[in-house]
């Protein structure tokens, strides 16, 4: 095409004078690059894409990943390690159907639980029967991507909501029989009702079995690359680009010839396979499976997994699934709360740290929260001596900094429960208003947050850790949508 | 497991199922509406009624607790359900407003998990505030005379006999409500501005924007309204089976949800034929097959019936516009 010629010249503004016009053909090739280039996180993921290749960042992972058991001690290699792990790989099977197919697949815990039952039955006391690992993980892995197929025929008809429901349907029923129906066969309960079952065969490398959390570890790790080599292959084939092109626009590409259905089922399949071959690495590691393993908050920590590192990226799921195993591990109610509360006020402070344009305002904010908090303090003391004197749930080193800063009454059951209800109004109104308001109430809601953390989500981190991990969902989706390794989905005018 | 035919048994089951059947035809009104304007699963819906539950019961221990009710019952059971229905309105509104409003041009996946998110956030909010233990709003005894003695109150009395089986006062307050406000959203919807404006607006918000509706007022209104019925049927719930605990969203809103599929979405006869549908259904599962086999019956409906006709049995096809 000649530039120029028909199309008369607009003089642009003068940073885009050098840049082709729109609607040539240059300008659509350069797509790409006009995408929006935020600061921040975006422009970050855009940069590791770039400076580093696949293969780099595969090498990175995997020379971490190998050497951590070298000093972890046993415990921690199996909350840290071996979790992590097991999330990538979850992980990267909802990846398949979400990110790349874009359906929606809320059923997608009770695959992962069906690869973990068979794989009790193949190999546990339970009946007693012991197939080798060799034998019974592609059992596993071909019928859970069978039964993944089977789910997925309904999507054939049904459009994306529906589609969600039938397999959020699917995920409570597999609870429900699982838990309840328990059907006799044999003369034994087949799945165990809710005490599940027990004394599962550990994996085995061609009869060698891996009983220490080591051997574990690596067989696992090894499992994570082979996938993830396998999938960044996948992605970048003709199925892979027909996924995302289904993902965009399933009539466009179905107007372009594209087997619709058969690639949806496909999606289906694969992610249903990898969910399998969690659920037989899990039910083996963990040596007893109930069925409240693969309810509904597992499902919602992996999707946070695969939402946070951005739908569609694998860097993402595996940075996803790192960041959300080790929040989660922090909030364990087994775990020291002094750990939690670190990397909580860390979080908010990096937050803040993002958010808190310019830099000295961060400042004013940091040092405001403190000197507010101390004036609350001694005004709280002044009215009544019983509204500060709590104690810190085990505070540690900071316990003493804490009790002076933060108020924690004794007594006055309700104040927790008020102070958390105040919160989330606070955050909602920082989201309505602009400005210096902004700044100025960031302050007291800083100081609140302080307060909610050391009055109730300390004393049950577990329900805090859920509570956190649902808001987390809703900002992401709301502000960032592609998380944060993904790419902005192309607009259509 | 086979039961010799029983009268008695059959029209217990029945009464129940109708009552059960109701509080889901409330439910899925919420679920249908929203989806009828928005195409928006509203995952949260069953937490907005676990909310309104909490909040009938808030009511009622403000008031003196279940046992020594300040005022006389009937005040105070129409104080619950105001309380409840717009403690949820505004909660809907909030909801929308903030979780939904902001990825209304989002691609279609956002709000679905945004839905998922929120869900989450009110269920465990509602464990770290309310705690895991089970709040009772005591029915059986209240207004009741000498509650200490477990005396029946006033709730309980059989207003009508059918073949031996009573039909208590509860169960007649529930379906008394139910009808009057299903009524009342029918005239809405056909006969007031508001209501010829959801209609517009859900039958294609652009163009009904272009004719000077505010959509989004609509839209928050909408919910409103949707989450006020869910509230009412968090009381239902309440006074029926006399306990609230935070995670009972969940299956009520999967069963609505059902009920709203089941009947067509998006259309409200639907709605409230589908919801007596799977009341019916869970009651005669319960009763026939026994207990643990009811949630599966219900799953298993709302499977069929997407399976054979994905528009429900009062729906009308959508067409899908290229």
């Amino acid at each position: 095409m000649q530039t120029g010629g028909d199309i008369p010249e607009v003089p642009g503004r003068p940073d885009e004078r050098d840049r082709p016009r729109v609607g040539v053909d240059e300008w659509v090739a350069s797509v790409e690059g006009r995408r929006e280039d935020r600061v921040g996180f975006a422009r970050l993921g855009r940069r590791i894409d770039a400076l580093l290749p696949p293969w780099a960042r595969l090498l990175i992972f995997g020379v971490f990943a190998a050497t951590l058991p070298l000093w972890m001690d046993r415990g921690d290699l199996f909350a840290y390690g071996i979790f992590t792990l097991i999330y990538i790989l979850l992980g990267l099977g909802l990846n398949v159907v979400v990110g790349y197919a874009g359906l929606l697949d809320l059923g997608y815990v009770a695959l992962f639980g069906f690869g973990a039952y068979f794989y009790a039955l193949l190999s546990s006391e339970h009946y007693g029967i012991h197939w080798p690992s060799a034998v019974s993980i592609p059992v596993v892995v071909v019928s859970t991507a069978l039964l993944g197929l089977v789910l997925g025929i309904p999507s054939r008809r049904l459009l994306g909501d529906y589609l969600a429901i039938v397999t959020l349907f699917f995920g409570q029923a597999f609870v429900v029989f699982v838990n309840a129906a328990n059907p006799t066969v044999r003369g034994k309960g087949l799945t165990g009702g809710p005490n599940g079952i027990a004394d599962i065969d550990p994996n085995d490398l061609f009869g060698y079995e891996l009983t220490t959390r080591r051997q574990q570890y690596w067989f696992i790790l090894g499992v994570v690359l082979l996938v993830l080599i396998g999938l960044h292959f996948l992605s970048e084939s003709r199925t892979g680009r027909a996924w995302r092109a289904l993902r965009e626009d399933p009539l466009a590409a179905e107007a372009m010839s594209m087997p619709v259905n058969r690639l949806k089922l496909k999606a289906f399949a694969f992610g249903a396979g990898i969910a399998g071959l969690a659920g037989c690495i899990f039910a083996a590691v963990l040596t007893a499976v109930t069925s409240g393993n693969f309810a509904l908050p597992i499902l919602i920590t992996i999707y946070a997994v695969v939402i946070l590192g951005g739908i569609g990226s694998l860097t993402g799921v595996v940075i996803g699934a790192i960041v959300i195993n080790v929040s989660f591990q922090f909030l364990a109610p087994e775990n020291p709360q002094d750990n939690a509360r670190i990397l909580f006020y860390a979080v908010v402070i990096l937050l803040l740290v993002l958010a808190v344009r310019p830099w000295w305002m961060l400042g004013v904010v940091l040092g405001g929260v403190v000197v507010f908090g101390f004036a609350a303090h001694a005004i709280a003391e002044a009215i009544d001596p019983s509204w500060t004197a709590g104690a810190v749930v085990e505070g540690g080193r900071l316990a003493g900094v804490i009790s002076d800063w933060v108020i924690i009454p004794a007594g006055h059951e309700r104040f927790a429960n008020v102070a958390y209800i105040t919160l989330i109004v606070a955050v909602l109104a920082l989201t309505r208003i602009h400005g210096w308001w902004r700044t100025i109430l960031l302050v007291p809601t800083l100081y609140l947050t302080a307060i909610v953390w050391e009055t109730s989500f300390v004393e049950q981190p577990a329900v805090a850790r859920w509570i956190l991990f649902g808001a987390l969902l809703v900002t992401l989706m709301t502000v960032r949508p592609q998380g944060l390794l993904g790419t902005p989905r192309v607009e259509i005018v | 497991m086979i039961v010799a035919f029983n009268a008695e048994l059959f029209i217990q089951l029945l009464v129940n199922g109708i009552t059960l059947g109701s509080l889901y035809g409330l439910i899925a009104l919420g679920y249908s509406m929203v989806y009828g304007i928005l195409k928006l699963l509203n995952f949260a819906h069953g937490d907005v009624y676990m909310i309104g539950a909490f909040v009938g019961y808030g009511v009622l221990s403000l008031l003196g607790g279940p046992l020594s009710p300040n005022i006389s019952l009937a005040p105070l059971i129409v104080l619950m359900f105001l309380a409840a229905m717009i403690a949820s309105g505004l909660l809907g509104v909030v909801i929308e407003r903030f979780a939904y409003r902001p990825l209304r041009d989002a691609p279609r996946i956002a709000p679905l998990i945004s839905a998922l998110g929120v869900s989450f956030f009110l269920q465990n909010s509602a464990l770290l505030v309310f705690g895991s233990q089970f709040r009772s709003y005591d029915s059986f005894v209240l207004g009741s005379k000498n509650p200490e003695f477990f005396e029946p109150g006033p709730l309980t009395d059989p207003v009508f006999v059918i073949k031996h089986v009573n039909v208590q006062l509860i169960q007649v307050i529930v379906l008394a409500t139910t009808a009057g406000l299903m009524v009342a959203l029918t005239v809405l919807v056909a006969k007031t501005h508001l209501g010829k404006a959801m209609r517009a607006t859900s039958y294609d918000r652009e163009a009904a924007a272009m004719m000077g509706i505010d959509t989004d007022r609509v839209i928050a209104s909408t919910f409103f309204i949707g989450s006020l019925l869910a509230g009412a049927a968090g009381v239902m719930f309440g006074l029926l089976f006399s306990q609230v605990f935070h995670f009972m969203g969940f299956l009520a809103g999967l069963k609505g949800f059902t009920a709203a599929v089941v009947g067509g979405i998006g259309s409200i006869p639907g709605a409230m034929l589908g919801g007596l549908l799977v009341g019916l259904a869970e009651s005669f599962a319960a009763g026939y097959l026994g207990g643990r086999w009811s949630d599966l019956t219900v799953f298993g409906i709302l499977i069929l019936v997407l399976l054979i006709r994905p528009s429900g049995l009062l729906g009308t096809r959508a067409i899908q516009k290229v």
